[in-house]
């Protein structure tokens, strides 16, 4: 094998085991003391109440395309009716996590290993170990905690927001009936389909905090490296995001359906 | 008749530990390297309680890596290293959280936590890691402030700080939890030399009136030989700095390191007097 591919394989193998490592390190840290409190509401309202507004409106003009383009489709077979199962079906088996995980990716994901990075070049890491202060029960336990709470409920949320908007267009441009949308929605929701969009949020959640934890966390080069590690955190958690996605699916289609 | 009586036993280690010349650190034979780049080759020196071990050297000679292996932020490849009388060089990271505890870093540009206020910065370990009264750390921190003279600075955020005020904030921080052993590493570089000749009298005021033992890794001479060279005196509620007598001078061990190696070891009278090429280049 060439040198420089032999280099790049050794440096991916590498990158993996310390991404394991440090989620292994996160589980045992979780599952001990001492425990961060303050740093957990602090990151549970970072992640949380600050990603709120962006999820939103995702749902929001999501399920609003979502309506108008499936209108059309329906249209050819009469069935406009229908619209509301599957804009809900959509939203909340697919749409509403992947959408959500991707925004959360881009604002909380940068914004972690953007943060991650700096302390790390600027010694700030290295000052809390040295403090008595494992990084990693401070740091990562706190955001990975508050990522697995918050992203299911902002995608419960975006869900929600996503229905409300495509009931908009059903009944401003579409001329659907409001109860008619509710009662497609609700008859063209089954329980399986709830469960997989709660479940997978978590899975998406610890994709993504995990992800930027270890990127930021691996920072190196100053400044310049922590730009090179905010973007590389959002390129990684956002492919994570879409390859867990169809993982998780494929599971949870052969465990509840 | 020769005279029979046998010789006093020998100390034991927790005598020698609890001692007024223990040692504080000891490294026996440390080395590291990182791929083929040779950082230490066998160092050994030992500090003893009370006392300033000065490391001297070019960039990238291995000082500022002497206090991260102290530290235990790094593992050494081969060797031994004692800090406090424990072995630290194969302690894992939780162990070690407990001999940190005793330990004060003062790191090059502060590494204050900038999302914090100085007063949360310099009593961050009480706050997090102790379960002390709330209303004892404040006091504690206001104490140490004011030893460094930066009292009325504790509700800043360091980034409304100079870059010496930094220093003293970041000395105040180390030293809150009272750690028996502080560590400085480039405590004053890039400072002017009024800025650095303050931050010089905190580290002789905290090992001359704390007795706390001291490792400072440094490349400038003239704050080098001034911690070594002087003393702080209590008087009547005031601190001085004064020149120090032979006998103090000497608990002030300068030790040189070159590309991984140490090739002086002594007090400032004998690296003053050293006429090798190499220490003759660092010195002028």
């Amino acid at each position: 094998m060439p040198g420089h591919i032999e280099d790049r394989v050794k440096a991916a193998v590498l990158e993996v085991q310390e991404y394991v490592r440090l989620c292994v390190t996160t589980a045992r840290a979780a599952t001990s003391r001492p425990f961060y409190r303050y740093d957990f509401v602090e990151q549970l309202d970072s992640i949380g109440v600050g990603s709120l507004t962006v999820v939103v409106l995702t749902g929001l003009f999501t399920g609003a395309v979502l309506a108008l383009q499936s209108g059309i489709s329906l249209d050819q077979f009469g069935a406009r009716e229908e619209v509301g199962r599957l804009v809900g079906a959509s939203m909340v088996k697919e749409l509403g996590p992947v959408l959500t995980a991707l925004m959360v990716t881009g604002r909380v994901g940068s914004g972690i290993a953007a943060e991650l990075g700096s302390m790390l070049v600027t010694e700030q890491v290295a000052a809390l170990r040295a403090l008595g202060t494992d990084p990693v029960r401070k740091l990562v336990v706190p955001r990975v905690l508050a990522g697995l709470l918050m992203v299911p409920a902002l995608t419960a949320i975006s869900n929600g927001v996503g229905m409300i908007g495509a009931w908009f267009i059903a009944v401003a441009q579409l001329r659907v009936a409001s109860s008619v949308y509710w009662n497609s929605v609700w008859y063209g929701l089954y329980m399986e389909d709830v469960w997989m969009g709660l479940l997978k949020p978590f899975f998406l959640a610890f994709v993504i905090v995990t992800i930027a934890c270890h990127v930021g966390l691996r920072t190196s080069g100053g400044t310049q490296g922590v730009g090179r590690a905010t973007t590389r955190a959002v390129v990684a958690g956002s492919v994570a995001v879409l390859a867990v996605d169809f993982f998780v699916t494929k599971l949870m289609i052969f465990v509840l359906y | 008749m020769s005279d029979t009586s046998p010789d006093p036993p020998a100390p034991t280690a927790e005598e020698v530990l609890e001692g007024e010349k223990a040692p504080v650190v000891v490294f026996d034979g440390v080395s590291l390297a990182f791929d083929d780049r040779v950082i230490l080759k066998s160092v050994s020196f030992a500090l003893l309680l009370g006392h300033t071990k000065i490391i001297l050297g070019a960039s990238g000679a291995g000082k500022s890596t002497i206090l991260r292996l102290i530290l235990g932020l790094l593992k050494p490849d081969a060797g031994v290293i004692w800090v406090n009388g424990e072995r630290v060089d194969g302690m894992s990271e939780r162990e070690l959280m407990r001999v940190r505890a005793d330990i004060g870093m003062v790191f090059q540009e502060g590494a204050l936590f900038d999302s914090l206020t100085v007063r949360e910065n310099v009593g961050f370990k009480l706050f997090e890691e102790t379960k002390m009264p709330l209303a004892e750390v404040n006091r504690r921190v206001e104490e140490v402030l004011g030893f460094v003279g930066l009292l009325e600075h504790i509700d800043k955020m360091p980034s409304a700080l100079s870059g010496g005020q930094r220093r003293r904030v970041a000395i105040a921080r180390a030293m809150t939890a009272k750690p028996r052993l502080l560590l400085y590493d480039e405590p004053t570089t890039g400072l002017d030399p009024i800025t650095s000749t303050s931050i010089d009298a905190e580290i002789i005021k905290l090992r001359d009136l704390e007795r706390v033992s001291s490792i400072v890794v440094t490349h400038q001479l003239r704050d080098a030989f001034y911690v070594a060279t002087h003393e702080a005196v209590a008087d009547n509620g005031t601190v001085r700095i004064e020149q120090a007598d032979r006998s103090k001078c000497e608990e002030a061990e300068f030790l040189m390191l070159r590309d991984g190696e140490i090739v002086f070891e002594g007090n400032a009278s004998q690296l003053r007097a050293e006429r090798d090429p190499y220490l003759l280049t660092f010195l002028s």
